[in-house]
């Protein structure tokens, strides 16, 4: 599984591990490359230690060994804020800030990176357009949207600056069936179009298929194996074989089950 | 002679002794607010501080106010004037609700909504000022209003030490056995803490986030 970082890679953790206060071990020994523009799918149980790896990444959490490198720098040697303001960040829960409209929401990067104002009001109708949201929402308030249009506003705020980079953590995760079916196709057609360089953390194998340019499959605190989705369902590693097994019962009605 | 006469005829010692009440249940709220804020965002955000800073706020408002008065008075610089002791006395009492609800309102604030702010690379001080103190604004106030309540009605006894104040009312009516008396400073001084009550809830519930 050793990998030699190139040019290409954006994101490369050497031999990081992750303790607790308390001594837990959430993240041991992890040797991993992101390349740009690609979609690495952290997939895993709850546990597995995938949120930990991606919050290493923009500094949310510091390595207790080992070192994160983000364009070539350890994330140690680089300004944390400047850092984070270079990646976007989504998570499951949103976060959206209550008090602020959509359009705040959106452009508080921007606005405090100081752009001027009319810029911001450009880029803030560019990005709705672009998340498939009408511009009348804009002055919403976060409570007065559904959930899908709330992740909406989420990943477009993630892209409000233009981060080569997007963290993105079950962004789907609680959404229904159908919304998050659409989202993950919206996603696929912005991520043609934008070619970011994403670590998206799932337990779902499905999404994982679907939107990753190769799976990391993680198991309490290790990477097991870091495979593309093609290989994924035919690999002969125990876990991920585990994982395949379960997909294809999941997929066949229960009245069949009995007879196959 | 009733009590609405008496305080027809007196009016301008009734509206004298409200203002002075007023003034020194404004003044030292105004110092538990910039004390107390501040000092509920450093125990919010660095939970080492709650324990003796809530403790310190808590053991105070166990003495009781005739005693701490007496404590104070004769210290150099307070000691001279009353209504500089009284200020302090009720301050003291004020910080603990305002500590509590600065505190409690800024670790209410919802964990995602943190983490997303950190993530975007807000600095401490834009998560604090932008969306933290904001979001908690209600409860703090609800903290404010507790404090002015219970100010109103301390500020009776700083009488006790001439500070002045509707208290004055009070005493003297006790000296004097006279009921309409003490009326004539108890009934403002529950006029004044229900409509602070009043006028403050309402301002609390108008800054409740969505």
């Amino acid at each position: 599984m050793e990998q030699r970082a190139t040019e290409s890679t954006v994101i490369e953790f050497r031999d990081v591990a992750y303790t607790l206060p308390n001594h837990q071990r959430l993240l041991s020994r992890l040797n991993l490359q992101v390349k740009r523009g690609e979609t690495l799918v952290l997939l895993g149980r709850s546990g597995s230690g995938k949120t930990t790896t991606l919050k290493l990444i923009n500094r949310l959490l510091i390595p207790s060994a080992g070192d994160v490198l983000v364009n070539g720098s350890s994330t140690s040697k680089t300004d944390v804020i400047q850092l984070r303001r270079s990646i976007g960040y989504v998570i499951q829960e949103v976060g959206l800030f209550p008090h602020f409209t959509v359009e705040k929401n959106i452009g508080l990067v921007p606005r405090i990176e100081g752009w001027p104002a009319d810029r911001i009001r450009g880029r803030v109708e560019e990005l709705l357009q672009m998340v498939g949201l009408e511009s009348k929402l804009g002055s919403r308030y976060p409570h007065e949207l559904s959930g899908g249009q709330r992740q909406r506003v989420g990943v477009a705020r993630a892209l409000a600056a233009d981060p080569a980079i997007l963290l993105m953590d079950e962004p789907f995760g609680a959404l229904d069936a159908l919304t998050r079916d659409q989202l993950q196709r919206e996603f696929l057609a912005l991520q043609q179009r934008l070619n970011k360089t994403v670590v998206f953390v799932t337990h779902d194998l499905r999404e994982a298929l679907r939107l990753g340019s190769r799976i990391a499959l993680m198991e309490t605190g290790r990477l097991i194996t870091v495979l593309p989705p093609e290989d994924f369902l035919q690999s002969t590693d125990p876990l991920a074989s585990a994982y395949a097994q379960a997909f294809a019962e999941a997929s066949v009605p229960a009245a069949n089950r009995g007879t196959s | 002679m009733n009590l609405f006469h008496f305080i027809l005829q007196n009016h301008e010692q009734v509206l004298e002794l409200t203002l002075e009440h007023l003034w020194l249940v404004g003044i030292s709220t105004l110092l538990a607010v910039l004390i107390g804020i501040p000092l509920g965002i450093v125990s919010a955000r660095w939970p080492a501080w709650n324990r003796p800073v809530l403790g310190a706020a808590n053991i105070i408002q166990t003495i009781p106010s005739l005693a701490l008065f007496g404590f104070l008075l004769p210290v150099p610089w307070l000691g001279d004037r009353a209504d500089r002791l009284a200020i302090l006395a009720l301050t003291l009492y004020a910080l603990l609700p305002v500590i509590r609800n600065t505190y409690t309102g800024i670790r209410g604030v919802d964990p995602a909504v943190v983490e997303a702010g950190r993530g975007m690379g807000l600095t401490d001080l834009q998560l604090l000022l932008q969306v933290e103190l904001p979001l908690s604004l209600s409860v703090i106030l609800s903290g404010v209003r507790v404090a002015v309540v219970v100010s109103v009605g301390l500020a009776t006894i700083a009488a006790a030490i001439g500070a002045g104040g509707l208290g004055e009312f009070i005493f003297r009516g006790l000296a004097m056995v006279n009921n309409q008396l003490i009326l004539a400073g108890a009934i403002p001084a529950a006029i004044l803490a229900l409509s602070a009550d009043f006028g403050l809830g309402w301002l609390e519930r108008r800054l409740r986030p969505r």
